[in-house]
């Protein structure tokens, strides 16, 4: 029994297109970042998979790229979500097919 | 990565990120899909240690299990009644389309692909990667730091009342 790139990269593949189905069909604003924190996690684990089976001089590297993806995504992350706050104080609502305000 | 024991311990974890996953798509309360995707992020923690890499295990642990998943559950407690009864946009059936598509094309590209791998892992250490982040990539090392700061300022701006603004601005 083994395993190897092939299955680690098919769970990261499956993971994202599961986050993108939820960031592109969820009604709540709340529901799309989750959607979004998904893939990205999706994409940490591609990356740390890439880091640990590919030939490379310096492997260290996908690691050191997870560390900014996940910067990144916290930054993202609190300024979504005070954005969806405010939102749902101006307008009662965070769903995104409702907040139509620009829509003639 | 040979051996019963690894290969178990992918397989189930396999199964708890992508049925977590699944449950973050399915529940139409928001609150149970957080606590989905908590799940999720655990088992993403997992399988990075079993790619033996501690270090991101455990800052996936300690920032997206115990502080983003904390932040959405605020956001979530913060707009009451928008949390729950939530169907999907009309957009359901294209992007589950576009999903599986997308995922059969990756499936495809994946298994015809001839990987060249290492046949032992790479003994990296969280002192490798604290060596490589402030030597080679120091400076965008230094600029998440700035960017963490803008996000920090931007998120209180952004969920202040006008009533708070005129109390600073008196003060």
């Amino acid at each position: 029994m083994s395993v190897g790139i092939e299955e680690f990269l098919t769970v990261g593949a499956l993971l994202f297109c599961l986050g993108l189905g939820v960031a592109l069909s969820k009604r709540n604003a709340i529901g799309v970042l989750m959607g979004v924190e998904l893939m990205l996690n999706a994409v940490n684990l591609t990356l740390i998979t890439f880091s640990r089976f590919s030939v490379s001089d310096r492997p260290i590297t996908g690691q050191t790229f997870v560390v900014f993806v996940i910067t990144v995504a916290a930054a993202e992350a609190a300024v979504a979500l005070a954005l969806a706050v405010s939102v749902y104080r101006n307008r009662d609502t965070v769903d995104v097919d409702r907040i139509n305000l620009l829509k003639s | 990565m040979n051996g019963v024991g690894p290969t178990l311990a992918f397989y189930a974890l396999a199964g708890v990120t992508l049925i977590a996953g699944g449950g973050v798509m399915a529940s139409r309360n928001l609150l149970h899909a957080v606590l989905f995707l908590i799940l999720s992020f655990v088992g993403i923690a997992g399988f990075f240690a079993l790619l033996s890499a501690e270090f991101i295990a455990m800052a996936q642990v300690i920032i997206y299990v115990g502080a983003i998943s904390v932040l959405v559950l605020f956001a979530v407690l913060l707009t009451p009644r928008a949390g729950r009864n939530n169907g999907e946009t009309k957009m359901l059936a294209p992007a589950v389309l576009l999903a599986i598509s997308l995922a059969a094309v990756f499936i495809f590209v994946i298994t015809d692909t001839d990987w060249p791998t290492v046949a032992t892992s790479p003994s990296l250490t969280a002192s490798d990667l604290g060596e490589a982040l402030l030597t080679t990539w120091v400076l965008p090392f230094e600029l998440a730091s700035v960017l963490l700061t803008a996000a920090l300022v931007g998120a209180i701006m952004l969920v202040r009342t006008v009533e708070e603004e005129a109390e600073d601005a008196l003060a």
